[in-house]
């Protein structure tokens, strides 16, 4: 058994032993026990300047290595600025540990100052919460919060230690086992069902990949790739499953959806067996359900039970891991591969005929001009810059979407986003977790001059650490993705949407100790960018586009994926 | 439709909130809840009846099924399955029809548990549509008050309880491959 130490102490025992080497946090009252005893700790805390963007951090953290994310508040408003974090980590299956200071026990409930109730209020927005009430049950809570944060579906779970339990003195003795009788995780998939997936597969002549999330969490990307060269089938990745499949990949279609391509959204309506893998039928990805893939006959693999068959009702469900279950179809279906090929064969080129043909109609390209930068320009110039190997942390918006539509991704855990949730705020704090986690990575926040002021006092924290971060502000002079809304929707009644003031880019960067500027001629776009990053440290480009584009394709709110807007309606939108 | 749900669940701090929460959350109406100690003191056993569409049925027992701290999720909807609930009646009688009252109250099994010049107090357990009808009965003799207790079920088939098995933690496997300790 150890010395005699204080909960503080064993806290960063605990920690230590789950193996965590840096987390995102900001002190107050009741945690001053804690970082008392984290100042002689070589664990690494990173001092953010808001408690929202130390969650924010703690995913991009988590999201670039699939590491659990570690952030830490005081009691009372610091535990309350979390909760964005906490629900945008729920949304997107992101596994975060939150720790939190409480008043000391005797004084809960007695409204004391900085009281708040943490394990209330957090209840709906984690995985699972504790309120620690003793020393004694410290060390098996931390455990359990890594376990579940990490393990099945991964999701946040907040521990909140009140003072007195920081301070009380004991020993701590190792964890060993973890015992949550009702803590059902499934990860193997039904030998059965893998079975049936795999006859209706090679059945099958036209089968469509829909992959998500699923597969970046369980790192399942090299058997998804195997999956789609073994079928030679088209694959989709959604908004959160991007780089699961790499870009530049022959069968990679694009990302499907409200802002999917016009072949991505054909492919899964026209498809006859859906492969979905990792995903949960989001209504940004399916249109209106009732038209979704309406002659498809729908193989679902998720970890989490209550997914399948919460949107789309699934032929064949398969509860489990999806690594471990395309571990096992891929080796069901080259043992079923059938003998006679001709017509699987005839029927797969026919396939492919009508993708490429749906391709060739509507393709992805990126408007330029010559007078001003177009979005979709900006975009293909980080594209350039990145050959598929940057990290790009998006903020929520017109830019999230352009960049998932333009920049290309060659593996997982590079692209970092909001997916679920739709934070707005979340780009560059989660880019300085990425920058941390992957000190090796260059590192791009792409923001737009919304998100990017929700965010702003973090420039703080990329000067104090000296992050090399590349700050992109897709600076188009609005909140374009509600504007994008009013004009269409709204007879172009632009309500609330209009950011008239911006900082000079070159002044606050100046005002940090970093470079920064501010452009906006297409010539400058590629000089600037590059320039941006040579730069050592951190860089702020400030880049003023088009400010009346808006994102193509698109589906509108409620219509079905292949009843999409291609193009701008006529006339154009013009300001008031 | 109204969906019955039997749930055994650990007496973890929270984990009434938890299941209430989840509940409202996706927009669920409870239309009772009983909750109490089983025979084993750190279990208890709820009976909650939601008012949900037969479609989302099982999406609310997959739900409940993903909380940590619930080790069972039943739906005792279309199962084998005896439901109870009790009423506690106090109704206020007049002098001449206190015999009928009484006389009422035998044939719905119903017990007199106070008596006094105002009334009686009587307890009856049933399905709830019987006592349903006990309420109507007893309301045609003047003013009462009721308390219902919510339904409580227990299933008629036996459901096999599966428990996760504890699991090592990365220290107790770094332990292991150490040989260390």
């Amino acid at each position: 058994m150890s010395s005699l130490m204080n909960g503080a102490k064993m806290l960063l025992e605990c920690l230590a032993r789950e193996g965590v080497d840096c987390f995102f946090g900001y002190p107050g009252g009741v945690t001053l026990p804690f970082y008392d005893a984290l100042y002689d700790h070589h664990i690494r805390h990173v001092l953010v300047r808001h408690e929202e963007n130390a969650c924010f951090a703690a995913e991009g953290y988590a999201r670039a290595t699939g590491k659990v994310g570690v952030c830490c508040a005081t009691s009372g408003p610091g535990a309350t600025n979390l909760v964005t974090g906490l629900v945008d980590a729920m949304m997107d299956s992101i596994p975060v540990v939150a720790l939190t200071g409480q008043v000391t026990s005797k004084l809960i409930g007695s409204d004391a100052f900085q009281e708040a109730d943490t394990f209330g209020i957090t209840r709906s927005c984690t995985k699972h919460n504790y309120l620690v009430k003793s020393l004694e049950d410290l060390p098996q809570v931390v455990h359990e919060a890594f376990y579940i944060a990490a393990s099945g579906r991964p999701g946040p779970v907040l521990v909140d230690i009140p003072k007195d339990v920081f301070q009380a003195q004991g020993h701590y003795a190792p964890v060993t086992s973890i015992h949550l009788p009702g803590y059902k995780v499934f990860t193997e998939g039904h030998t059965g069902q893998i079975r049936r997936a795999a006859q209706l597969i090679w059945e099958s002549e036209r089968p469509f990949i829909y992959a998500g999330g699923g597969i970046i969490a369980a790192n399942g990307s090299d058997e998804l790739r195997e999956l789609v060269e073994t079928l030679d089938a088209p694959a989709v990745t959604t908004l959160m499953g991007l780089g699961g499949l790499p870009a530049n990949h022959p069968n990679f279609v694009s990302m499907p959806g409200m802002h999917g391509s016009y072949a991505a959204n054909m492919g899964m309506t026209h498809c006859d067996v859906l492969i979905a893998l990792g995903v949960r039928f989001d209504d940004r990805v399916t249109g209106r359900l009732a038209a979704f893939a309406p002659h498809a006959k729908v193989i679902h693999v998720d970890i989490d039970p209550a997914e399948i068959g919460k949107n789309r009702a699934a032929d064949v469900p398969i509860v489990g891991d999806v690594k471990r279950v395309l571990t096992k179809l891929n080796k069901v279906l080259a043992e079923t591969k059938p003998e006679r090929k001709e017509r699987l064969t005839a029927a797969r080129q026919a396939w492919w005929a009508q993708i490429r043909a749906w391709k060739a109609e509507h393709p992805m390209t990126p408007v330029t001009s010559d007078s001003e930068i177009k979005p979709q320009h900006l975009m293909m110039e980080i594209d350039r810059l990145s050959a598929g190997e940057a990290i790009v942390a998006s903020d929520v918006g017109q830019h999230q979407m352009w960049a998932a539509q333009f920049i290309r991704f060659h593996a997982p855990r590079l692209w970092i986003n909001s997916g679920g949730l739709g934070a707005m705020g979340f780009g560059l704090p989660s880019a300085i977790g990425a920058q941390f986690a992957r000190p090796d990575k260059l590192v791009f926040a792409l923001v737009g001059d919304g998100g990017f002021q929700m965010s702003i006092p973090e420039l703080a924290t990329i000067a104090a650490y000296g992050l090399p971060i590349k700050i992109v502000v897709m600076n188009n002079g609005y909140l374009g993705m509600v504007r994008q809304w009013q004009e269409l929707f709204y007879n172009n009644r632009l309500s609330a949407v209009e950011l008239d003031c911006f900082p000079d880019a070159e002044k606050l960067a100046g005002a940090y100790g970093f470079r920064g500027r501010t452009i906006d001629k297409p010539w400058e776009l590629a000089a600037a960018l590059e320039e941006a990053v040579r730069e050592p440290g951190p860089y702020l480009l400030n880049v003023k586009v088009s400010p009346f584009e808006n994102v193509y394709p698109m589906v509108p709110a409620g219509g079905a994926i292949n009843e999409m807007v291609l193009a701008p309606p006529q006339p154009v939108a013009v300001p008031k | 439709m109204l969906q019955i749900i039997s749930l055994l669940v650990e007496n973890k701090p929270g984990a009434l909130m938890r299941i209430t929460g989840l509940l409202s959350a996706r927009g669920y109406n409870i239309e009772s809840l009983t909750v109490a100690r089983t025979l084993d003191p750190e279990l208890s056993r709820m009976t909650i009846v939601v008012d949900v569409d037969a479609t989302l049925r099982q999406q609310v027992i997959k739900q409940m099924n993903k909380l940590v701290n619930v080790l069972q999720a039943v739906d005792l909807t279309e199962s084998p399955a005896v439901c109870r609930e009790m009423v506690l009646v106090r109704v206020r009688t007049a002098q001449e029809t206190r015999t009928a009252v009484l006389k009422e109250a035998e044939i719905f099994g119903a017990r007199v548990v106070d008596s006094s010049t105002e009334g009686f107090a009587l307890e009856v357990t049933g399905d709830p549509e019987k006592l349903d009808e006990f309420i109507d009965v007893m309301r045609s003799y003047g003013e009462i008050e009721i308390t219902r207790s919510g339904v409580v079920a227990v299933s008629l088939e036996p459901k096999k309880l599966k428990l996760q098995p504890p699991v090592l933690t990365k220290v107790a496997m770094e332990q292991t491959v150490d040989g260390s300790n």
